[in-house]
């Protein structure tokens, strides 16, 4: 176990999110509890909210902590509007929120078809969501969600954008992006699994999922999860203050990294390159050599990557998003994802590069098995 | 506790600190060994899908369940909310029943979710409850309809501790092949629960009422027979497709560890306090008149005592005692000023409800604690009488 390439499935929680939330854990009471000690934790819970509404560019009410991503999608998509449109290469819990959601096409890089999507809510009529991520957590493929939301917002829907792989690694303020909702997830950004948000433009109240005391003002039942929700504020003070160079040190990495594969095996292919990615997100395919081959041969050598999304990855099916992009099953099936972290140094890269090379070289001479592993 | 360090905490129905062997299990798996317990293909995921296996067979062994039959949540709240919605969405997708049967007395959470779905076309029948809090096992035989999908009552009432008999409430359920939902966050890990025994087929179970940190619970779902349940929260299909999301593999750790202490030291802490309620009831009842005792005495959790004090304001009562961390109503509810349903639902007047306080005994709680608190309220109860004597005078 030494070199972890998967920084898209979670993150190691920060050294100044752990302090926080071990100081957190040790305090007593309950945020709804009138006495001293609910009224300390609330205190607590307060901050963390004005720095995820920092983050997001929204004011402070307008946050509603969840227990991650996957449950802030879902209200996203359930407690606004019926009629529901998503596009293909959306998160599972996205595209499966509801059961009847219309699906946008995307073209060959994954990028939303700006003007199929504009059929689409031409003549549409009612309340409807719009759901489209900011950044993919397969191929970090990113959306044009200004045009997407300017089309949105001429068809009178609201616009949902998922943006939490985006997060950390690009702006996320609502605002720019012209999002009415935004999902966020704690665990991608170097905060906690367990805690997420759903962040609302001014007047916009979910239909609750989880009903019960008047938590989250009505709008999520439950008990805050105080420490989580401690650890998702640091987190969100931090990323934002190193944004910047996360990218720029990244991308300079994962573009190298990615040189260097094409030139191991010129074959390859770098999934949604041809579109503007996030800086830490690769997603390559090795044709011969399945993914779950080339993610175990890597996690033999002591590096982790994957093949696909976390919560997909037990399944033998092609990733949908790849398949939504065109490829056909044997194609989707060669695909790893490789995704960087800001910890991530250059002789990890050397490392990850140098195995795959390896393996790539015994595809070629006939030391692998060509088949595919179903 | 910090800037507090002569408060004393008697409200451990609305939360439990975190116990420090729960904190030793679950901190290193924040960094030294994160991992995305769904990434099974790398030994980073591996290691936490290992430690989630473990926590599910630890929590699954206090209630007497089997590993598979536990699905992860991030709370009893949210547990509750799949059991009632998801089964009885179930039962209305499948043409198997459109009513509820519940208790007056359940938390708000149940309350709310039974409600909601008589915006489904579901019908609920709220039934009442004693003046000692209990529920009359055969007014839930009676409550029973052809189509009842999902009977719903609490193990321990989470204000005044009552326990409901729970394996005669199952027996009936089972003979009448309805559904036996039991909301069990303030029973798990303080009284022996054993879901063969007692029947049941969903049951809810909260971390932090049990040392454990807030944004962790679990729901029982039993398998054979099988209990069916449409998902709340759909997207990856974890938790066999019952509640998708990624695991925080931290806190399903810290759930798992407590369920292990709890389940280790069930009766040697139910006997501890028994004993601090009982010096608390004494101290309280040998220094001053018109104190009532809320629910059943004799069928209540060991660390809940509700209690009353006659011609006193509570909330007031509580002002006067910021040292002291007591509660009206439960968390969830103590903002408002309403006096308790609970207490209502007893058949008690405003009044006397609004003369109730809600003392919680915990695992870290001492006698010494109990006795300073028991002081505390005792000049609090005989100022606020005097202060009433000399208005009334006026």
């Amino acid at each position: 176990m030494d070199i972890y390439l998967d920084h898209n499935a979670t993150t190691p929680v920060l050294p100044q999110v752990a302090s926080a939330m071990a100081d957190a854990l040790a305090r007593t009471g309950n945020p709804s509890s009138v006495h001293r000690f609910g009224r300390l934790v609330r205190r607590s819970v307060d901050e963390s909210r004005e720095a995820v509404a920092a983050l997001a560019g929204v004011s402070a009410a307008n946050v509603v902590f969840t227990s991650g991503g996957s449950e802030a999608n879902n209200l996203a998509l359930r407690g606004f509007a019926d009629r529901v449109f998503v596009s293909a290469v959306e998160h599972a819990s996205v595209l499966d929120a509801v059961t009847d959601a219309d699906i946008i096409p995307v073209d060959a890089d994954g990028v939303v078809d700006l003007a199929a999507l504009e059929d689409m809510l031409a003549g549409l009529n009612g309340a409807a969501v719009v759901s489209v991520m900011l950044a993919n957590n397969e191929t970090g493929v990113i959306q044009p969600v200004a045009k997407i939301a300017d089309a949105v917002h001429a068809a009178g829907a609201l616009f949902h954008c998922d943006a939490i792989q985006a997060a950390g690694k690009r702006p996320v303020d609502l605002r720019e992006l012209g999002a009415d909702l935004m999902s966020l997830s704690a665990h991608k950004i170097g905060g906690p699994q367990g805690v997420g948000a759903l962040v609302m433009r001014d007047g916009q109240d979910p239909e609750p999922l989880i009903r019960g005391g008047g938590q989250e003002r009505r709008r999520r039942a439950g008990t805050e999860n105080v420490p989580g929700i401690v650890g998702f504020g640091v987190a969100a003070r931090q990323i934002q203050e190193t944004a910047n160079s996360y990218s720029a040190k990244l991308a300079g990495l994962r573009d190298e990294m990615e040189r260097r594969l094409l030139a191991a095996a010129p074959d390859a292919l770098i999934h949604g390159g041809g579109a503007e990615r996030l800086a830490n997100t690769s997603c390559i395919g090795l044709p011969g050599v399945s993914g779950e081959i080339q993610v175990m041969t890597l996690d033999l050598a002591g590096v982790a990557v994957s093949a696909g999304s976390a919560c997909s990855s037990g399944k033998v099916t092609p990733s949908h998003v790849l398949s939504a992009m065109g490829l056909d099953d044997d194609a989707a099936r060669n695909a790893i994802r490789v995704s960087l972290g800001a910890d991530t140094k250059a002789d990890h890269i050397d490392r990850f590069v140098d195995v795959w090379s390896d393996m790539a070289r015994r595809r070629d001479t006939g030391a692998h098995s060509r088949r595919s592993v179903a | 506790m910090s800037g507090a360090p002569t408060a004393i905490y008697l409200d451990h129905q609305a939360t439990t600190p975190v116990d420090p062997r729960v904190l030793d299990a679950m901190l290193p798996w924040f960094s030294e060994t994160f991992g995305n317990a769904h990434s099974e293909q790398h030994a980073w995921g591996r290691q936490a899908a290992v430690a989630v296996d473990v926590a599910r067979e630890q929590v699954a062994r206090l209630i007497g369940a089997e590993a598979r039959e536990i699905v992860f949540t991030s709370g009893a709240t949210e547990s509750n909310n799949l059991a009632i919605k998801g089964a009885t969405r179930f039962a209305l997708r499948h043409g198997r029943g459109r009513h509820i049967v519940t208790l007056a007395s359940e938390h708000k959470c149940v309350l709310e979710a039974c409600a909601a779905m008589e915006d489904e076309d579901v019908e609920v029948s709220v039934l009442p409850v004693g003046a000692d809090g209990l529920v009359d096992p055969r007014s839930i035989a009676e409550a029973i309809r052809e189509d009842t999908a999902l009977v719903t009552v609490m193990a321990v009432n989470n204000e005044i501790g009552v326990v409901q008999p729970l394996a005669e409430i199952g027996e009936i359920c089972r003979d009448h092949g309805v559904l036996f939902h039991t909301d069990a966050a303030q029973a798990s890990g303080k009284i022996a629960l054993d879901v063969e025994g007692m029947k049941i087929d969903l049951l809810s179970i909260s971390g932090h009422k049990v040392y454990a940190p807030k944004g962790i619970g679990a729901l029982y779902v039993r398998r054979r027979p099988r209990a069916r349940l449409l998902a709340e929260i759909s997207g990856g299909g974890q938790e066999r497709g019952m509640r998708s999301g990624t695991l925080p593999v931290p806190l399903v750790v810290a759930l798992g560890e407590a369920a292990d202490v709890a389940r280790d030291g069930l009766a040697r802490e139910g006997e501890k306090l028994t004993a601090l309620r009982a010096r608390m009831l004494s101290r309280l009842q040998d220094s001053l008149d018109g104190v009532f005792v809320n629910g059943s005495m004799e069928r209540r959790v060991p660390g809940n005592l509700n209690i009353g004090f006659t011609g006193v304001n509570a909330e007031a009562l509580m002002a006067e005692m910021p040292e002291l961390a007591i509660s009206t109503g439960s968390a969830c509810t103590s903002a408002s000023v309403e006096p308790s349903y609970v207490l209502k639902a007893l058949g008690m007047n405003d009044e006397d409800a609004g003369a109730s306080v809600r003392i919680g005994f915990g695992r870290f709680t001492t006698g010494n604690e109990v006795d300073a608190a028991a002081e505390m309220i005792i000049r609090a109860v005989q100022e606020q009488r005097a202060g009433n004597s000399a208005r009334a005078a006026e």
